[in-house]
């Protein structure tokens, strides 16, 4: 059994469908999906979030508009508190890699994420450790996601890059290996470093 | 420059066509200059090769279609070395295998490519003395490679077996580099030197574009070498050390000097016939007799001679500019082909200065008859010397040195000329030449092809460039180093004595080169040299 600890990541979401390249969870709290890009685990299951959405709970069952006489948002879910258990968000994550014993790799794990799992969110010590290498990039240029891949790739490698002490370098070493992956699609690849240079 | 900076690795690459090196991204395209050696390690052999070309590559086309923001540092960072790229072409001039018999060998010529991805290194000091070996009794520092502190030697002793050529327009250094050539020679082989010094160069000193002089070899060699004058008075003005003064007979001038003077003189080739047909008539005196006897005299004694009236008036114009030579005498014993050929045999270079006789018609005439009767008497002696079958009555090899080379060795003389003999018998009778020329394609092809060892400064003209590589290996790739070297003090060596051509900057002549030369005159004697001269023209 895992014992808890201060360390521990934070556990975010559970698992509701699993295949081989993706899952999707659902978040245990309402709006607090991880940011687009990030690290994500479950079990020994790595993968980036690669798209997200909040919906009705009922399949099927648009929420009705509710706020034409209130003052604010947050007005419309003070008064009617229920609509927090009517909505749910969810996160899509594409697979990027797993833990093989002691060892991260990155590849496609050979069974997918089990329904139910947990998914946590990982802490900057465990993405240093999973982005020490950049095989992901290839995954995830080749992932069929819910969101433009190029925006992926690039938000997953911003927030890799605030876990690394020198994000510049972090970040020119994988647009290299972006600039090599796809050497003959330049357009793609300036669409990400586009993306990628720091504001 | 990092030593063994690695530079990148090979991704292509065939024996006909060269390697091509994709330069790793740290490496600047920018620093990469032609001519630089470069090592190639292959798996089971090292290959040296020359940097010959130097490109830029993209992964995609598009990128040169629309091209990134490069003056965004991060994105020129990602870039460099990625999607884009330099390239090098190397072509392969040695290999060394891996195995201690081949260490024994040294280089061999190369055979065959090094497989993909191979390291591609900058030749270190180490790897280029392990090619051209290290100054020792037999080997002179002529200069360093392209960009590089390691000391080139070239082996004199190699070298002097053949006839040489030193090339390249007008003021790159060629007069410069012969020096350096002549003193390497005068210290690291037995042969000796005869330098026919139209611009009084060599002898007692020079002069530097944009002011300032050069040592000649007699100051630097007092010992060693002589310096004879045609011109008395201009080399006394100069204050030079002369050793003796160097008249012409025109009994000394034979027809085969006048046809080479046949376009200098504009001489018809029937004049030149007659030329010949005169000294048939009138024997030795010839020249003597058509300039200064008379008219009634003169038909007297051609009576029966089928000369045309023209061809001989042409002829005795072209004669009449030679007996107005201050230097040319009526009548002389021979001495002056005596006394050079006496200081050569001891063992003392000559330097022939030219003084203020530097018209072209006079220099072939001299070169041409002196080399001419010293090239007889060094066959004579050899001749004797292979009869009694004895090694040591073979004369000591002897190099001629001349200027202006095409005038001598053009295809329409060089097979008339004693020097297109010398350039062809590859030293057969102990004789080599070392020519220096700016138009080398007017020099034959045949006599081109004799030469064991070429130096070539800058060339320009298409058809000078291709003449000097006729018949090299990577002709090409070379042509395309020999044409970016830098207009001054740049050449690139191949041929005969070097492993490999390489492209090098001669050493600079001056204070420190000549204060590192081993036997050169020391201070004292140089000064007492002067004092001599002082003396000497009291
Ligand atoms: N090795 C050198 N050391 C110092 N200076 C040099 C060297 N080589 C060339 N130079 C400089 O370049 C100038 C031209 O060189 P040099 O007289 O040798 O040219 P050249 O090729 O003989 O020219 P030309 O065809 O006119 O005779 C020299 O006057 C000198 O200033
Ligand atoms: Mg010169």
């Amino acid at each position: 059994m895992r014992s808890i600890n201060k360390d521990s990541p934070k556990k975010i979401a559970e698992v509701i469908e699993a295949s081989a390249t993706q899952f999707s969870a659902q978040c245990y709290e309402l709006y607090e999906i991880p940011p687009l890009g990030s690290l994500v685990r479950t079990g020994d299951i790595y993968g980036v979030v690669a798209g997200a959405e909040t919906t009705s709970l009922e399949p099927g069952r648009k929420p009705i508009a509710r706020g034409k006489d209130e003052a604010s948002e947050e007005a419309v879910y003070e008064s009617s508190p229920q609509l927090a258990k009517l909505l749910r968000s969810e996160l899509t994550a594409a697979v990027v890699g797993f833990k093989n014993g002691d060892k991260v790799v990155q590849y496609l794990p050979p069974q997918p994420a089990r329904i139910h799992g947990f998914v946590y969110l990982c802490q900057p010590d465990e993405i240093r450790d999973f982005s020490r290498s950049f095989g992901f990039l290839n995954t995830l240029i080749d992932a069929d996601l819910p969101v433009p891949d190029e925006e992926v790739v690039a938000a997953t490698l911003r927030q890799m890059s605030q876990a690394h002490g020198d994000s510049r370098t972090f970040l020119v070493a994988a647009g290299k290996e972006l600039a090599a992956l796809l050497s003959n699609d330049y357009l793609r690849l300036k669409n990400i470093l586009g993306r990628l240079t720091p504001a | 420059m990092v030593e063994n900076l690695k530079l990148g690795i090979v991704t292509a690459a065939s024996l006909e066509k060269g390697v091509d090196v994709r330069l790793d991204a740290p490496v600047s395209v920018e620093d990469m200059v032609v001519g630089r050696y470069v090592t190639i390690e292959g798996q089971k052999r090292r290959f040296f090769g020359m940097i010959t070309d130097v490109s830029l590559g993209v992964t995609d086309e598009r990128l040169a279609i629309s091209p990134p923001d490069v003056n965004d540092p991060f994105i020129a960072d990602v870039l460099t070395g990625t999607s884009t790229f330099g390239t090098i072409h190397v072509t392969p001039m040695l290999t060394i295998s891996g195995d201690a018999k081949a260490v024994l060998e040294g280089p061999q010529p190369v055979k065959t490519i090094p497989a993909h991805f191979a390291a591609v290194n900058l030749a270190s000091e180490q790897d280029i003395e392990n090619v051209f070996g290290k100054e020792d009794k037999e080997r002179f520092n002529i200069g360093n490679p392209l960009d590089m502190e390691t000391k080139l030697c070239l082996n004199l002793v190699e070298l002097v077996k053949r006839s040489n050529g030193i090339f390249g327009k007008s003021g790159t250094g060629k007069t410069f580099l012969t020096r350096i050539l002549l003193i390497g020679m005068l210290q690291k082989s037995q042969a000796v030197n005869l330098v026919f010094d139209m611009h009084n160069e060599y002898g007692w000193i020079g002069t530097r574009e944009g002011g300032g002089t050069a040592k000649g070899l007699k100051q630097l060699f007092p010992a060693k070498v002589a310096v004879f004058t045609l011109d008395e008075e201009s080399s006394r003005r100069r204050k030079v050390s002369t050793d003796f003064v160097v008249k012409i007979g025109l009994n000394e001038i034979m027809p085969e000097d006048i046809s080479i003077l046949r376009s200098t003189f504009n001489l018809t080739d029937l004049a030149v016939e007659a030329a010949y047909q005169l000294y048939k008539i009138l024997g030795h005196d010839w020249l003597n007799k058509v300039l200064n006897l008379g008219e009634e005299e003169l038909e007297e004694l051609l009576k029966g001679a089928t000369i045309h009236e023209g061809s001989f008036e042409n002829l005795k114009r072209g004669l009449g500019s030679i007996g107005r030579l201050g230097f040319v005498v009526p009548e002389a014993k021979g001495d002056s082909v005596k006394n050079i050929l006496d200081f050569l045999l001891q063992g003392r270079n000559v330097v022939l200065e030219f003084g203020r006789y530097q018209e072209i018609g006079a220099y072939l005439l001299v070169a041409n008859l002196l080399s001419r009767r010293i090239y007889s008497r060094y066959k004579e002696q050899m001749e004797e010397a292979i009869a009694v079958d004895n090694e040591a009555l073979k004369p000591r090899p002897l190099v001629i040195t001349i200027e202006e080379a095409h005038k001598f060795l053009n295809p329409e003389v060089a097979d008339k000329t004693i020097f297109g003999t010398i350039a062809r018998e590859m030293r057969k009778y102990n004789v080599s030449l070392l020519v220096i020329d700016q138009r080398p394609s007017g020099i034959s092809e045949e006599v081109m092809s004799q030469m064991g060892t070429k130096i070539t400064c800058l060339l320009d003209n298409e058809r000078d460039i291709d003449s000097v590589l006729a018949g090299v290996s990577g002709k090409n790739e070379l042509k395309s180093v020999l044409s970016r070297l830098a207009p001054k003090q740049q050449a690139l060596i191949f041929g005969h004595a070097v492993p490999m051509p390489v492209a090098f900057q001669p050493v600079a002549y001056d204070a420190k080169f000549y204060a590192s030369l081993t036997g050169a005159g020391q201070k004292s004697t140089t000064e007492q040299v002067e004092k001599d001269i002082e003396e000497l023209w009291k």
